[in-house]
């Protein structure tokens, strides 16, 4: 019930989008049907299977070995393997090819040693090229999550393992694992939408997923409502895939007891193993791209960088700020209503408001400025009354923008705040109840304590998706109002790539602070200091 | 951390109220120009600081992926604030036109400015500035006199080893567009086809990245846009000699090389429809031609005006004469076309 007016910021522009479903296109589909959707189905399915396994296996194992464990240099990497979040996704798509394609200065290295480059992989199309792009990109989301997980787990339920006869590795996989379920199936759940929803990364190296046919109806069919109704066939397969999500999760209950937990120090080969694993998952997700960026970046930041680089910094963090804080409040609402009202209604209130993830970027942009500006034409209407001789009232401003950017990425700060809100026992609110604390002291002494870390990691990943973010801020701001991401945006479609990384480096480095305060703040375990 | 965060919420308050600053009306008649383009900001802006240093009118920019402000457009109606579309690709110009986004005007200057075969019949949209796309080939491999014609590339000889751009590229389909007002779509098809066979590898997201491996000897010829052969002989000047441009299709009744278009159009809801148009004939004049297109290598429209230092080494050519309108407008069956022949 109470979710209702969030969802309302979700559906309105998905609603628009569908509502073009009434229109019939017979030849566009039959087209589409024959020589389009077979293959970007088959696609789009194996992407999201290689994708998913590959973001797990990737990100699973670290979080286990950066929250649990100790070895050296564990404290660095606790927050820098997070850094490849702040790399859009399609710079390094092309960043790849760039250095590892025929004509990049590796495989040329190659031909000039060897006289062949021939046994180099396809970098430049084909699943296993986007893959790894897509696996270094969005790892982090589970890297986080799991994190979260396996930090506020507690020894207990592993010792009892033990004293049960488990080995620890045994422990690990048939009681840490499963404990971290809810947590871990969110943030796959993140990177499968992410997945869905891209364009960029699987443009560049020439993909075609859903996305693509989508687009293809749209802007090159010029068939808006096929591709709305293609577009409405996407959000109900993620509806689908949340159905399941739920599933998965299943009745279980995640609380701890105490969250305290030692961590197991790493002996042997393992101490060198480990810190070996996540330098190298470093280096190539994050180090090699952002040293090419640099590379590029210093052959043209002098005639680039100039004092509009403030603004575009400044207007970024602007965004970034203030709609990772309305997301993260709206997300903790909705993880309030979801653990309390487990009604029908509420359930798909929930649902519905975190599908704007799973939506390809320009369809939700277009989706959310329709009703926007129709809106602003009632209301200039209305403010012409009162000698009001502007045009736009509603359009441009940043609240707008912001609830934009709040519907495409409600998700993310929701799943994170919501997988920490498993934690917390129905013992330990109703002990706050029985001491006669109010609901909304509660919230602040029980809830907001116990649920920092799940609310830092969503705030920061909201914050760095927005800084990544080109669509809706294109299409949302008002004139000469540009962010980082709309510098990024213009300089890349016209294959300006070597200026584009200016701005993407500038991206980087404001992603930086946050990404190292917020993953130190989840390091801090409530109730350990208690 | 709470205290951090009720600063953030609070600032966030404050300056949502404070919503971007909004230019008020002019009294006098240097009316602000709106721009909604789809031409890059760092492209188009030193032109527009020109005409505003010029005759002091202030123009307001707003640049956006095409086909998203061609659909914002749509959308606000009639209470746009928008003059003039400036867009890319004679296939995006059609649509806008088609939609009915654009209005007729009439003009004296522009016409003389701009040659038939590059401007709308009905004067809905203007072209500001051409680019063309041509045969490239390693001048170490192929004689120029191998070549002739985009068509002749579908010849089995030149199996393994053709460069092509991805068929979801507009330029790629603005190209078989104009086949296919040619030769219609059986012949089309079999030359597309013909292409398909002939790749030496995957199809390219990049121009740029399709020299590059011109020059590196993956493939002998290809089909790419000549601005981004100027962009990288200007970082590179000896790229020339690595990668050489053939003009196509020279010869006689095989109707000249593939243009392509960035052009222009007054919006049908204008706020101030006599600034648009005056800023249009001013862009078209000999004077500022030159500025809009030298940095970016591109040909000017008006044939009056000499290209770019590097552009006009390459020579002159024959250029197709199809109206740009008729190419435009078979974007969607080009697109139909490359999808059954599997060119993706």
């Amino acid at each position: 019930m109470f979710a209702l007016p969030i969802t309302l910021l979700t559906v309105i522009p998905l609603a628009v989008v569908a509502a073009y479903f009434v229109y019939p296109q017979p030849d566009v589909w039959a087209h589409l049907s024959q020589y389009v959707l077979p293959r970007v189905l088959l696609n789009t399915a194996l992407l999201m299977v290689t994708v998913g396994i590959g973001v797990l296996a990737v990100g699973v194992p670290l979080a286990w070995l950066t929250a649990a464990c100790e070895f050296p240099g564990r404290r660095f990497f606790s927050w820098a393997l997070m850094l490849p979040l702040a790399i859009p996704a399609y710079v390094l798509a092309f960043v790849q090819i760039g250095i590892f394609d025929y004509a990049g200065p590796v495989q040329t290295l190659a031909r000039a040693w060897f006289g062949s480059s021939r046994a180099f992989p396809n970098v430049r199309s084909g699943l296993w090229a986007v893959t790894i792009v897509l696996v270094m990109a969005l790892y982090p989301y589970v890297y986080l999550l799991a994190r979260n997980a396996f930090r506020t787990q507690g020894r207990r339920a592993l010792e009892a393992a033990q004293t049960l006869g488990y080995s620890p590795r045994a422990a690990f996989f048939r009681v840490a694992l499963p404990m971290a379920r809810p947590w871990i199936i969110g943030g796959l759940t993140l990177v499968l939408m992410e997945t869905l929803a891209d364009f960029g990364a699987v443009a560049v190296f020439n993909y075609d997923t859903f996305t693509t046919a989508i687009y293809k109806s749209w802007f090159g069919l010029f068939n808006l409502p096929a591709a709305a109704q293609l577009a409405s066939l996407l959000v109900t397969f993620v509806l689908l895939l949340a159905a399941f999500e739920q599933r998965m999760r299943g009745r279980r209950q995640y609380q701890v007891a105490s969250a305290y937990s030692p961590r197991i120090v790493l002996q042997g080969k393992w101490r060198y193993i480990a810190p070996l694993s996540c330098g190298a998952v470093l280096v190539a997700a994050f180090v090699i791209p952002v040293v090419q960026l640099v590379i590029w970046a210093a052959e043209i930041w002098r005639e680039d960088l100039d004092t509009r680089y403030w603004e575009f910094v400044w207007n970024s963090l602007e965004l970034a700020l203030g709609t990772s804080t309305a997301a993260i409040v709206l997300a903790l609402l909705l993880a309030w209503v979801r653990r309390n009202y487990r009604d029908r209604v509420s359930r798909w209130a929930i649902r519905l408001s975190t599908l704007g993830y799973a939506v390809p970027g320009t369809v939700l942009a277009v989706g959310v400025f329709i009703p926007i500006a129709w809106m602003d034409e009632r209301l200039v209407a209305l403010a012409r009354l009162t000698g009001f001789s502007g045009y736009e009232i509603l359009k441009g401003t940043l609240l707008t923008m912001m609830l934009a950017l709040v519907a495409r990425f409600l998700a993310v700060a929701f799943h994170s705040a919501d997988s920490a809100m498993q934690r917390i026992s129905r013992n330990q609110e109703d002990a706050a109840r029985s001491l006669g604390l109010s609901t909304p002291e509660i919230l602040r002494r029980l809830y907001l304590p116990l649920l920092r870390p799940g609310l830092l990691a969503g705030f920061l990943l909201v914050f760095v998706d927005v800084l990544k973010e080109m669509p809706i801020t294109l299409m949302t701001r008002s004139f000469g109002w540009d962010t980082l991401s709309v510098r990024i945006f213009q300089l890349t479609s016209e294959s300006m790539w070597e200026r584009a990384a200016l701005p993407a480096l500038f991206i980087v480095m404001v992603g930086l602070l946050p990404v190292m305060l917020i993953v130190r703040q989840t390091e801090q375990v409530p109730g350990s200091t208690s | 951390m709470q205290p951090l965060r009720a600063l953030a919420a609070t600032l966030t308050v404050c300056f949502a109220a404070i919503a971007p600053a909004k230019a008020a009306d002019q009294a006098d008649n240097k009316q602000p120009v709106t721009i909604y383009s789809s031409r890059i900001e760092a492209l188009l802006k030193p032109t527009l600081d020109r005409y505003t240093k010029e005759t002091g009118v202030e123009i307001r920019l707003l640049t956006d992926n095409g086909n998203a402000l061609m659909e914002r457009l749509a959308a606000e109606g009639a209470s746009t604030p928008a003059d003039l579309l400036i867009t890319v690709d004679v296939g995006n110009l059609w649509r806008a036109a088609d939609r009915g986004l654009l209005r007729p005007v009439q003009s004296e200057v522009l016409n003389r400015n701009i040659p038939d075969s590059m401007r709308d019949p009905d004067g809905r949209w203007y072209g500001l500035s051409r680019r063309e796309r041509t045969i490239f080939y390693d001048p170490k491999k192929v004689n120029p006199s191998e070549l002739s014609t985009y068509e002749a590339l579908a010849d089995p000889k030149w199996k393994g080893k053709l460069c092509l751009r991805t068929g979801k590229q507009t330029y790629t389909q603005s190209l078989v567009a104009m086949l296919l007002s040619r030769y219609g779509t059986e012949k089309t098809e079999e030359i597309v086809r013909g292409w398909v066979n002939n790749l030496a590898t995957d199809v390219f997201t990049s121009d740029s990245k399709l020299l590059e491996a011109i020059a590196a000897g993956q493939c002998e010829v290809g089909i790419a846009n000549t601005y981004y052969y100027g962009r990288l002989i200007n970082r590179d000047p000896e790229f020339k000699n690595k990668v050489a441009l053939f003009w196509a299709n020279q010869g006689e009744g095989e109707g000249g090389t593939h243009v392509n278009l960035s052009g222009g159009g007054i919006t049908r809801h204008a706020k101030n429809p006599e600034g648009a148009l005056k800023f249009l004939e001013w862009i078209s004049s000999e004077d500022a031609q030159n500025g809009y297109t030298h940095g970016t290598f591109e040909s000017p429209v008006n044939p009056r005006v000499e290209a770019d230092p590097i552009v006009k080494a390459w020579g002159t050519y024959k250029a197709d004469n199809t109206n740009a309108t008729q190419v435009g407008q078979l974007q969607p069956e080009a697109i139909l076309l490359l999808d059954r022949v599997g060119y993706r």
